[in-house]
Formats: C-alpha cells, structure tokens, sequence
C-alpha cells in the first residue's frame, strides 16, 4: 500500500515534471555569437540571468569576431560581439540599422618566461614595439636592462609568440603598436593578422591558451595575451611604459575608460590612452544589435539582458580580468540601448 | 506465369526456388548498394565543385603567384602558400620515416612469434588504442611533454652540428621537428594496423617452406615474410602518409605557424591544413576565395600521393608475380 502511494507519488510528480516544458515553451531565446575575448564573462552573465529570469534564454557561441559579424549580417542570429566593432561598410548594409553598445573592457598583456621567474619586467615603449618588429633578439639588449637593473637578464634569444588564427585580439595590440612606432604601422601595420616576420625566434600558436602554453614551455619566450587569461594561467607579465613615460601595469582600467569620451555611435579606440597611471593597451568590446526588430518578446529580452550586463554583470569584470564600465560609460551604454525597437 | 526455377527443380528436392521476399529484398539490397555507391561519387564531386567554385575568383587573382608565393598578408593582398606547402610536405615525409619504420618493426614484432598471442593481443589493443586519442590531447602533449624533452638535444644538436643544414636553427619551443616526432605517433596506429594485417595474410605454407629449406628466424622474416607482405606494407605507409597531410589541429598547435622555407628540423614552419583551420574562422570574404584555393591544392597533394602510391603498389605487385 505504501509503495503504491509512493509510487502515486512519483507518477505525480513525474506528469508536473512534463507539464513544465509547456510553461518553459514561452521562453524568449536570444541567439549570438561572435568575439571569443568577452565569451567567458558573457557565458557567465547569460547563466545567471536564465537562473534569475525564467523567461528567457540567451545562447551565445564563441566563434570570432569576424564570424559574428558574419552571421549579423545573414540574419542568422539576434546580435553579434565583436572585439574590433563593426566596419562602416557592414554596418551600411543593415537595414534595420545597427546600434554598438561597448559592454565591457579588457586589457592585453605581455607575458614572458625568464629563467628564475623574474617578476616586474619593465618593457619601454620603444623596446616592446621593437621585439614583435623582430629588431630586438636578445633578453640581455642594453635597452631592456637600463630599464631593468634590479633584474640580472640572461643571454638568451627572444622568441617571441604570436596568435597564429585570425584574432581581435591581434587587431587591438598592433593597433596599439601602430600608434606608438611608425615603422611597424609602416611595415606589419594592423589588423586581424598581419605579417609578422619571417625568422625562426617568431612562432605562432592558435587561440589564447594556446599562446600561453606556448610562452610558459619556452624559455625566453614572450607573447601578448588577455590579461583575464594570464591572471587565469598565473603567467609573469609586463609592466609597459604608457604614453606618460610611466611604467604601468594591468588590472586598474576604469580610470583609463574615464578619460576617454564614448562618441555617438559608441565607438572609441584606446589606442594610446592618456594620463599616468594608464595601461597602454586596453580595449572596449561591444555587442552589436539592430535597431529595428519585428519580435516586441525580443527586443524586451534584448533590453533585460544589456541592463543585466551593465548592472550585476559589471560587477563580477574585475574579478575575471576585465575592466568594469565607469558610471558615465554606463550611463551612456544605457542611453544608447534605447535605439533598439 | 513464367517460373524458371520450378521447371528445373526435381519434385522431392529440398532446394526451394527464391520466395518473392527473396527476390525484393535482393532487388532492394542492390538498389540501396548502388544508390550508396552514387551518394559517394555525388558527395565526392560536389564538395570539389563547391570549394573549386568558391576559389575560382582566388585562382583568376592570384594564378600561380599564388602556389609559388611565400608572404601571407591578408593586409596588403597577398597571398602566397610555398611556405605551407613545403611544410605539410617536409613534416608528412619525416612523420612517415619515423612512423613508418615503428609501426612496421612494430607489425613485425607482433605477428612473427616474438611474443605469446595473448600477450601480443594485449600489445595490438594498445596501439590501437592510439588511434582514438583526440587531435588536440596530442598537441597538447606536444607542447608540455615532447617540447620540453627534446630542447636540451635539440640545443646540444645546433651547438655542435649546427654545420649540416638540417640543425642549423635553435629550436624555439614549437617547431617541425616536435610536429613531426608527434605526428608520427599519430599515423603509427594506422601503419602498424594495415602492415599487421598484410603479414597475417602470408600463408602459413610460405613460412613453413623457408623454415624447412633451412631459413633463420631473422631470414624468414626479411627474405620471405616481409617481401611477400610488400603489397600490403607498402598500402599501410600510403595511408598513413595521408593521415599525415591532413592532421590539422595538432599540427597547429606543434608547428609554429611561420612562414618560412628552411631545411632545419628546429625550425617553426607552417602547413596548408593548419593554415585552413586558423584562418576560416574569422575570414573576410576576399580571405575565403584565397583559402579555398588553397584547401584544393591540399586537395590536389593528397589525390597526387595517393595515385602515385596506388601505382607504385601496383607496380610492385606485378613484379611480385
């Protein structure tokens, strides 16, 4: 008898069970995909926010700026990241229109490995621009130890590690080498990838954690990767000289946002950021949506999660290596969100 | 109705004529076996169609400029694969001679009565275990096991050989050598798998007739067993060869991704499916064009080495009989 309660019991809740993927079939699901840089902060925010809003659902694939973009444009998803915004002449060929909201921020770092594990490498400007132009080769070149005296620096041949797959990373850090030495804007210039030289001491891994492993079993070795990575895999980086002549190091980047003023369209490059305590290579990541959308379920999905991201998802920036928003650029994020109809 | 089969059956025969189920699901196996055997010439020829379709506006850019190019910069618009070509090749033939002569010896070992069959089973589980090990378990095995183990001989190598060409770099962490040690053991399952199976298939009666006429162990095995075995040796080293042109993840992980043409095994290099892999993802449209070019040239490779192992083998095989 009690078994069959039991089993009554079961059957009950079995047939609640059932019942509730017909409640959850009213769930508004939100499509992305692009930037891989941002995909570990954002793949945290959409948990929780399915967890706290039971309404909706945002899936988001990680697959590179460039391929987000793409699928934007085909209309194959309901908006894009992307580490390197979004070109003029793609944005022209939306109809709907299209509204860029920078959502977070990142820094990208140089991570090195020296035999004794030095730590608190200091790299001038001219001297880290000119490692990855392949002119400096040696860890034990005068200009690294002025700026390095405490440090004993080995007679060991740089190798220097690059992103060998098409990356916005890439893009943001020569776009910052382009800013600061003509002759690199002038011979590799910038953009997703670019042609590095040709020698036995440059080599290139895919992704970040393939960089970083890389970096970590070379001796000599350094390589630029996102500082949420390297604080992540625990790698020494670089302190850099920043356009001040101060040497700074990542992990401080809201002052560095603040100082520079978001134009209409919610694009600013840092290329170069002013004022002393600045890191010098730091970056904004945007999500893309249109302007215009035909589903009212949506575009009210769209507007929950970006006021989640500016709101709690801030919050947890700093702890995963990205630079939460300061109160003007939110304001202003919130203010632009107000396009999407 | 026409009845062919009860006509010349004997009344008390046990022999049935073939029920009509028999002949439908004949008729239906036949079809579906063709209709099988047309799906894979279709799929065969469509997936050239499509990505030569798609590389056609590359080829009418760039032309052979393109095969005998040696920058890649999708900045400036050029695109040259000479560099990637040399690599895939320089690091599939060094993964064959080093994959090729372990899986063989390994073939050897265990079908020629070196070891108890139960033990030798044990062995053959093992290595085909191999096989099943991920792509990118093996790269990463490269970059924190083999590239840490080989660096100090690489360096002892530079220093003191660095005369011959091919130790004439120091090895930078990634490079073809690491690629290559790795990718042998990728393709030595499938060698020695193959190669096992062609020594199996010598008959008994050979070897028993060499070791009657007064043959050694060790004459058995390379003046009878291994010649007669040739065809199907020689059939497991082609296919591994092309299990080598086309690994893709664990070469992008080993190799180093650089663009350069050098004899050193200590250099980094570049392959054509590491370079397909690490630049589809975020290609423009003019990128794509380039990079299609550039999968049917691997294409073309690959279809060339596996004629001109099917020809050889064939030729072998007539001067076998």
């Amino acid at each position: 008898m009690n078994s069959l309660m039991k089993f009554a019991a079961f059957a009950a809740g079995v047939t609640l069970c059932a019942a509730n993927p017909a409640l959850a079939q009213e769930k508004v699901r939100l499509t992305g995909s692009g930037a891989s840089f941002p995909a570990p902060i954002y793949l945290t925010w959409f948990k929780d926010l399915s967890k706290k809003n039971a309404t909706m659902t945002v899936d988001y694939q990680s697959k590179g700026s460039g391929a987000g973009v793409q699928d934007f444009l085909n209309k194959t998803v309901d908006f894009a990241a992307s580490d390197s915004a979004m070109k003029k002449e793609d944005i022209a060929k939306v109809a709907e229109g299209v509204q860029l909201l920078p959502m977070t921020a990142g820094e990208i770092v140089l991570a090195y490995n020296l035999p004794g594990n030095p730590k608190g490498l200091k790299l001038p400007r001219d001297v880290y621009s000119n490692i990855f132009l392949g002119k400096i080769t040696k860890w034990n070149d005068p200009k690294i130890v002025a700026a390095n005296p405490e440090i004993k620096l080995p007679d060991l041949p740089i190798t220097v590690v690059r992103r060998a797959d098409s990356s916005g990373t890439t893009a943001v850090f020569t776009m910052h080498l382009s800013a600061i030495n003509p002759e690199f804007k002038k011979t590799l210039g910038e953009g997703n990838t670019v042609n590095w030289p040709a020698t036995d001491k440059f080599v290139a891994s895919p992704k970040n954690d393939g960089v970083t492993a890389t970096v970590r079993q070379t001796p000599g070795a350094i390589g630029y990767i996102e500082y949420g990575f390297a604080k992540l895999a625990k790698v020494d980086f670089a302190q850099l000289q920043n356009k001040a002549g101060q040497y700074a190091a990542p992990g401080n980047g809201a002052a560095t946002l603040a100082a520079v003023k978001l134009p209409e369209d919610m694009v600013a490059w840092l290329p170069d950021p002013d004022g002393a305590k600045s890191y010098p290579i730091t970056s904004y990541t945007w999500m893309i949506f249109r302007k215009t959308n035909n589903d009212p379920a949506k575009v009210k999905a769209m507007h929950e999660m970006i006021e989640y991201g500016l709101t709690e998802g801030q919050k947890i920036a700093d702890s995963m290596g990205y630079i939460p928003l300061p109160a003007v650029v939110v304001e202003q994020v919130r203010k632009a969100a107000a396009n999407i109809k | 109705m026409n009845k062919p089969f009860t006509v010349a059956l004997a009344p008390d025969s046990v022999c049935q004529p073939p029920s009509r189920t028999d002949i439908y699901v004949d008729r239906s196996f036949r079809f579906l076996a063709r209709v099988g055997a047309i799906a894979i010439l279709t799929l065969v020829v469509a997936l050239v169609l499509e990505i030569g379709g798609k590389a056609v506006p590359g080829i009418q850019k760039y032309g052979f400029d393109f095969i005998s190019g040696v920058v890649w910069d999708a900045n400036t618009h050029r695109f040259g694969i000479l560099p990637a070509i040399w690599g895939t090749l320089y690091s599939a033939l060094m993964a064959l001679l080093i994959g090729g002569f372990f899986g063989v010896s390994m073939a050897i070992f265990l079908t020629q009565d070196f070891l108890p069959p139960r033990l030798s089973a044990v062995f053959r589980i093992i290595i085909e275990l191999l096989a099943a090990i991920p792509s990118v378990v093996y790269g990463l095995w490269g970059i924190f096991v083999v590239i840490p183990a080989i660096l100090p001989l690489a360096d002892w190598l530079n220093a003191t050989l660095g005369a011959i060409p091919f130790f004439a770099s120091t090895l930078s962490g990634p490079g073809l050598l690491p690629a290559a040690l790795v990718l042998a053991i990728m393709i030595l399952p499938t060698i020695a798998a193959v190669a096992q199976d062609a020594l199996r298939a010598v008959p008994l009666k050979t070897k028993q007739a060499a070791y009657g006429m007064g043959a050694t162990h060790w004459e058995a095995i390379l003046r009878v067993m291994v010649p007669s075995a040739a065809t199907g040796i020689f059939g497991a080293l082609v296919l591994g060869l092309g299990r080598a042109l086309g690994e893709t993840m664990a070469l992008a992980m080993l190799v180093g991704n650089s663009n350069q043409i050098s004899l050193s095994l200590f250099s980094p290099a570049n392959t054509l499916a590491a370079l397909l892999a690490l630049n589809f993802p975020e290609a423009g449209p003019n990128e794509v064009e380039v990079l299609m070019y550039a999968a049917l040239v691997l294409m073309a490779i690959t279809l060339v080495v596996n004629i001109a192992g099917s020809l050889l083998m064939s030729y072998a095989q007539r001067g076998n009989k």
